[in-house]
């Protein structure tokens, strides 16, 4: 039953969720498994690229739940994602201990280099697992829930909820950049060792890594599934389409906008948190508008309102990144640029739509 | 000076006090024991100056059919938003049966309480089913847990189908609503009304834009809820209030001018002084 509401009814979610669990297998295989020389071989670069991809799919996947399905353009969601990230970078610096530079035994490099003399109390408890993990869900859902409450209270809509998370995301960069705050400042945080014990050097933690991320990713796409079959997901479309019907026929529109809200945020956390291992580096950069504003671009090419649209588009627009910023670095920005822009026009459902009208017409030839 | 007229108020010996009485809940039986379920006090709201309502007075009975006229800008849809909350009015008050103040209730609470309100331009959620439209509808316990988990039951299905009959969407049930004829969405949002089992319908222009046979439907069926309902339509189309009006109230300038049959407001020298100038 349940299974027929998430998954069979869900076909081109299927196909999708299909290839992610494809990878993850297959992927990790031959990488480990095939010797360097075999032409099968997959190297250590696209794992560690697919596993990016796979946590860009995720956090393009939250971003898709609250604009695709509520209709919230958020343009901070780089926002929750970094903090995720930060969390988990957080662990990481304490599992470092004194192999740092100073080699001093509880104080990051950074904070030797600042002349501090003990660590801050927001440092305590990092090098707990469970409790870093606890705390990327937690700081990023109550930020959503503090910034969310006072917005969808004040029933902020539209295009200035999109400026306000813009500036959120914004404003974060800008205490991230300062050293003072004690996240190592525009170096941010990095020179990672090793994850539970495992090193983050060896290939088969970025394997496992990259498992991880797609299980994470297939977890969420579950469970954003269940939001949107649900009578709250119907509930949340009627929120998009009319929200004064919706008031009207007796629901508080504010705690349904707000609690998808933080939902997402969480979602994006996750995402932030599996993406930092992989990339062994976590800086205030990451809190750029700009990056944000990618992530909106990945869902409206793939098709906003779908759910496995937004992994697509999250896949296809990085590829492409990966490919243009290899090849001719100055002109991704154009393309990006571009891209939304013949998307909007031409795509308004964006790749899944425009496969989902090619089949159609293919069932009628 | 107002500390005594406050402590004469105090003690007054004939009020019972509210915190006395267990406090009044809109999930229990609304306390119509006076006879009106809705009384509009001296209601007046003012947008930059400009006086929507003016010391507004109206009194709706259980079960009642009134039918609301009045030129444009006579304040028929701020009255609406008053009443289910959307606009907070500068003064007066609103009591939905003897106990239940609805000026500090919020618009879903209302809603939920059992006003139920169909706007101008019908409003249904185009991009779901009929079905769908009256499931979200449909009186339930409408928080976000619960609907996460919960569908609806045996008895709640069971409702929304006699509405569907009632509302001729029967054949429908599967249809998109974006899909549906102007004339469907209106009545599939009078339906929606009706599944969340209201005490008081409040219905903006049902016959705007209809031809000539819904517009007959459109009187039978809301002639056929009076006595389980109050209902108030607002309304432009004299024929039609002719069809249905029992007891008519025309509004100008934001106050009643005139109250009565139609017969006794048609021939009121006030109400045509309004209606056909000088």
């Amino acid at each position: 039953m349940l299974i027929q509401r998430l998954l069979l009814n869900d076909r081109g979610g299927m196909v999708v969720l299909g290839l992610v669990a494809l990878i993850a297998i297959v992927v990790p295989v031959l990488n480990l498994a095939v010797p360097p020389e075999s032409p099968l071989y997959v190297s250590n670069f696209t794992v560690g690229l697919l596993g990016k991809f796979l946590c860009f799919a995720l956090l393009a996947l939250s971003v898709d739940l609250i604009w695709g399905y509520a209709g919230i353009l958020s343009l901070g969601h780089g926002a929750f994602f970094t903090l995720g990230g930060y969390g988990m970078g957080m662990y990481l610096m304490r599992q470092i201990g004194d192999r740092g530079v100073y080699g001093h035994p509880e104080l990051m490099d950074f904070m030797v280099v600042l002349n501090w003399e003990t660590l801050p109390w927001y440092w305590q408890g990092f090098d707990m697992f469970w409790f870093a993990m606890l705390m990327v869900l937690l700081v990023p859902g109550l930020l959503a829930l503090v910034f969310g409450w006072l917005a969808f209270r004040s029933r902020v809509t539209g295009v200035y909820f999109a400026i306000i998370t813009q500036a959120l995301t914004y404003a974060l960069m800008l205490a991230f950049f300062r050293n003072e705050m004690g996240f190592g400042g525009n170096n941010g945080l990095n020179d990672f060792k090793d994850i539970l014990g495992f090193s983050l050097s060896a290939d088969s933690t970025r394997a496992g890594l990259l498992i991880a991320s797609a299980i994470m990713l297939i977890l969420g796409y579950l469970a954003c599934r269940y939001i949107v079959t649900s009578r709250m997901g119907r509930v949340i479309i009627s929120i998009r389409d009319a929200e004064s019907r919706t008031r009207f026929s007796g629901y508080q529109v504010e705690s349904y906008k707000l609690w998808l809200f933080v939902f997402s945020a969480m979602l994006a956390a996750v995402a932030g948190a599996l993406y930092v291992p992989q990339v062994g580096i976590i800086n205030p950069g990451e809190f750029s508008p700009l990056n944000s504003i990618e992530m909106v671009v990945w869902v409206a090419t793939g098709g906003r309102g779908t759910l496995f649209g937004a992994l697509v588009g999250a896949f296809s627009v990085n590829y492409a990144k990966t490919f243009f910023t290899t090849f001719s670095p100055e002109t991704w920005l154009f393309i990006l640029g571009g891209l939304f822009v013949m998307v909007t026009l031409f795509m308004p459902k964006g790749l899944v739509g425009l496969a989902g009208r090619l089949l159609r017409k293919g069932d009628k030839e | 000076m107002k500390t005594t007229e406050q402590l004469r108020e105090t003690w007054r010996r004939d009020q019972v006090f509210d915190f006395v009485q267990p406090p009044p809940a809109f999930d229990s039986v609304v306390d119509t024991t006076h006879g009106p379920i809705l009384y509009v006090e001296n209601i007046s709201v003012s947008f930059d100056g400009f006086k929507a309502l003016n010391n507004l007075d109206l009194t709706i009975d259980e079960g009642e059919l009134r039918c609301i006229i009045g030129p444009n800008g006579a304040g028929k849809t701020t009255m609406m938003d008053v009443i289910t909350g959307k606009t907070k009015p500068d003064t007066g008050s609103i009591w939905f049966g003897q106990r239940i103040d609805l000026l500090k209730r919020s618009e879903h609470q209302i809603a939920r309480g059992g006003i139920g309100r169909k706007f101008q331009k019908p409003t249904v959620f185009e991009a779901l089913s009929v079905f769908e439209n009256l499931e979200l509808a449909t009186a339930s316990k409408k928080n976000v847990w619960y609907t996460l988990n919960n569908d609806l039951n045996g008895e709640q299905r069971d409702r929304i189908d006699e509405v569907l009959r009632q509302t001729g969407l029967t054949e429908h049930y599967h249809q998109e609503a974006g899909a549906l004829s102007h004339g469907q969405k209106q009545w599939l949002e009078i339906g929606m009304l009706l599944v969340q089992n209201p005490r008081v319908l409040l219905v903006d222009e049902p016959v705007a834009g209809m031809t000539g046979e819904e517009v007959e439907k459109t009187a039978e069926l809301l002639t056929s809820l009076a006595g389980r309902h109050s209902v108030i339509v607002v309304e432009h189309d004299m024929a039609f209030v002719r069809s249905i009006a029992r007891k008519v109230t025309v509004l100008h300038q934001g106050s009643v001018l005139a109250e009565g049959s139609m017969d006794q407001v048609q021939n009121n020298p006030r109400v045509i002084e309004v209606y056909l100038g000088e």
